[in-house]
């Protein structure tokens, strides 16, 4: 059934060494929309993909995809799709082999792997050496071996990687197609913009723990704008009417201000009210980057030292 | 479950997985036999060993019955043996099927075709049972034939000196038999050797440091530990090409039943390790 098609994490941990890469993550990722796993480089995402893969082995906690444990899927390509970071592709044989040899093991009919290729858009090369494909066609042919067993559920990790413009078109309308048909999509990135374009559903992870399980629009907050930007000719008086009631407010130039704490409605009525005219009243919505930026502040593993290079 | 289900709002269809789809150590041995069989590099080990098998066959029986034939039969006819000296060229030979045979896992360890594999195989073993059935079969064939030719064309070379034996002579089809198991054996020490290492170069340096340096460090052992040599896997395996005793050394069939001991041995090793270590 659908509804028990999803991806449920309960308190996944990885240690490699000393290094923890996943802390005790816990998430659900459900069908009918694509949820975008999010993260700095280096927070664990492809390590939770591994072990949701059955992989790797977490040290403690579990997973279960479409309800069972991964090993416990009897036909595991019909059930889930995953396309991994590194290509997993032996570079020697040709496309179509590779596929021909995965559709094998699990009874998935031959005539399948046609299909697939021309899903992908690689059917005139199918017979040629995946060692000669580019990055776009590596993807390509990992998005094919992904959709091999028409699988409920899709993972995909940095499926966007190496494409180019209309791949990427290419790709985002497939996922949404592919949720839409009540799949579970789960796609990591670490680009916040590639995200907000193709996803609903949040999990954000830093430093392999959970941040948040969220939505796009509740990350990007429906909720009250963080500031308002006005800009008139008169920025004195209006600093001085607003004064009062405004949080703060900060002169961005000789006809702008940054007003914080109130809405653009109150200002705007204060402004009338007043007999000052404005030329511009934006309310600033928190951007998705800004707002994941705020989450992962504590937690960017590389972070450029700057200082150093000032 | 999934035909009783109701249809779901924006779903058109349940994208049902067949009802006949399920892996099977059967569907896993015809998927290693596609991959198998669709690497260039298969084939060309397969030929280096055919031909490595039958030119040194060729040219070790040319010289050396032309050797023997000049410094007379009484001088020579000692320690010869006209069966051994035909198969010569599988000493050789076994480089490319211990390859052939790390580079079948290997390969994917190094491309990362490995998670693809064990993604759609999850409880593993099936992927060694497969790749060590296909390997095995088709090594055997390929070398059982090449140990034929070489038989063949040797003894035809011997002749020139009536000094060839027929396959009829007293051990000689076991001989050639046992040609086509101890590749056979090889490539399945390389795959177990692949499946434990996990790396390419360690795991051809493993096999060859069990096959051809095991022997020699073998030979600085007091007098007293001598018989540990006759278990070393090469020293082993090769008695089933003899058709005259050696003393000091295993039976035919004991020694290549030690040296596939020796592969088992690192089959099992190289299961434990896929079974319990990351992919």
């Amino acid at each position: 059934m659908w509804s028990a098609n999803m991806i449920e994490a309960r308190g996944l941990t990885k240690r490699y060494g000393d290094k923890v890469a996943v802390d005790d993550l816990s998430f659900t990722a459900r069908s009918g929309v694509v949820t975008g796993f999010l993260g700095p480089n280096g927070a664990g995402k492809s390590t939770t993909m591994r072990l949701l893969l059955g992989l790797d082995r977490p040290i403690s906690g579990s997973s279960t995809v479409n309800g069972s444990r991964y090993a416990d899927l009897a036909a595991p390509l019909c059930e889930v799709g995953a396309l991994l970071e590194a290509r997993a592709v032996h570079t020697g044989r040709s496309a179509r082999s590779h596929l021909l040899a995965l559709a094998a093991t699990n009874g998935i009919p031959k005539r399948r792997v046609g299909e697939v290729l021309e899903l992908v858009g690689l059917e005139d090369v199918g017979r040629k050496r995946a060692g000669g494909f580019s990055l776009g066609m590596g993807q390509r042919l990992g998005i094919a071996s992904a959709l091999l067993g028409d699988p409920p559920t899709l993972i995909l990790d940095e499926p966007v990687n190496g494409l180019d413009p209309e791949g990427i078109l290419w790709i985002r309308n497939l996922l949404k197609d592919l949720a839409a048909q009540g799949r579970t999509v789960f796609v990591s990135s670490h680009l916040m913009s590639e995200v907000s374009l193709m996803a609903t559903d949040l999990v954000v992870v830093g430093m392999g723990r959970l941040l948040a399980q969220t939505t796009v629009a509740e990350l990007t907050g429906h909720g009250p704008a963080v500031s308002v930007l006005v800009r008139t000719d008169d920025v004195s008086a209006l600093a001085t009417r607003l004064s009062g009631a405004a949080d703060a407010i900060d002169v961005q130039g000789p006809d702008t201000l940054v007003v914080h704490g109130l809405t653009s409605r109150e200002i705007g009525k204060a402004a009338a009210q007043a007999g000052i005219a404005l030329t511009e009243l934006t309310p600033r919505l928190p951007s998705l980057e800004e707002a994941f930026m705020d989450l992962t502040r504590d937690t960017v593993e590389y972070e450029p030292h700057t200082a150093v290079l000032a | 479950m999934t035909t009783l289900a109701p249809e779901r709002r924006g779903s058109s269809r349940r994208p049902a997985a067949p009802a006949t789809a399920r892996v099977t150590l059967m569907r896993t041995i015809n998927s290693e036999w596609v991959k198998f069989r669709s690497l260039r590099s298969t084939w060309f080990s397969l030929l280096g060993a055919l031909v490595v098998a039958v030119g040194l066959s060729f040219l070790f029986t040319s010289l050396h019955g032309h050797e023997i034939a000049t410094r007379g039969a009484s001088a020579a006819r000692g320690g010869f043996d006209p069966v051994q000296m035909s198969l010569r060229g599988l000493m050789l030979a076994q480089l490319a099927t211990g390859v052939l045979g790390v580079l079948f896992i290997t390969g994917e360890y190094g491309t990362g075709m490995i998670r693809a594999s064990l993604a759609a195989v999850p409880h593993r073993w099936p992927v060694l049972a497969g790749k060590a059935v296909v390997l095995a079969v088709t090594t055997f064939v390929i070398g059982a034939a090449g140990s034929l030719v070489a038989f063949l064309v040797g003894q035809a070379a011997l002749d020139t000196n009536q000094l060839g034996v027929g396959l009829g002579s007293p051990g000689a089809l076991r001989a050639v038999l046992g040609g086509g198991l101890y590749l056979t054996v090889v490539a399945l020490l390389g795959l177990g050797c692949g499946f434990l290492v996990r790396n390419t170069g360690g795991a051809i340096a493993t096999v060859f440091g069990l096959l051809l340096v095991l022997p020699i460090l073998g030979e600085a052992l007091p007098s007293s530990w001598s018989t540990v040599n006759e278990y070393l896997p090469m020293n082993a395996g090769m008695q089933i090409l003899r058709t005259t005793a050696a003393n000091g050394s295993l039976p035919p069939w004991t020694g290549i039943g030690v040296f596939a001991g020796w592969a088992l041995l690192c089959l099992v090793l190289g299961l434990v390790t896929l079974r319990t270590r990351d992919a």
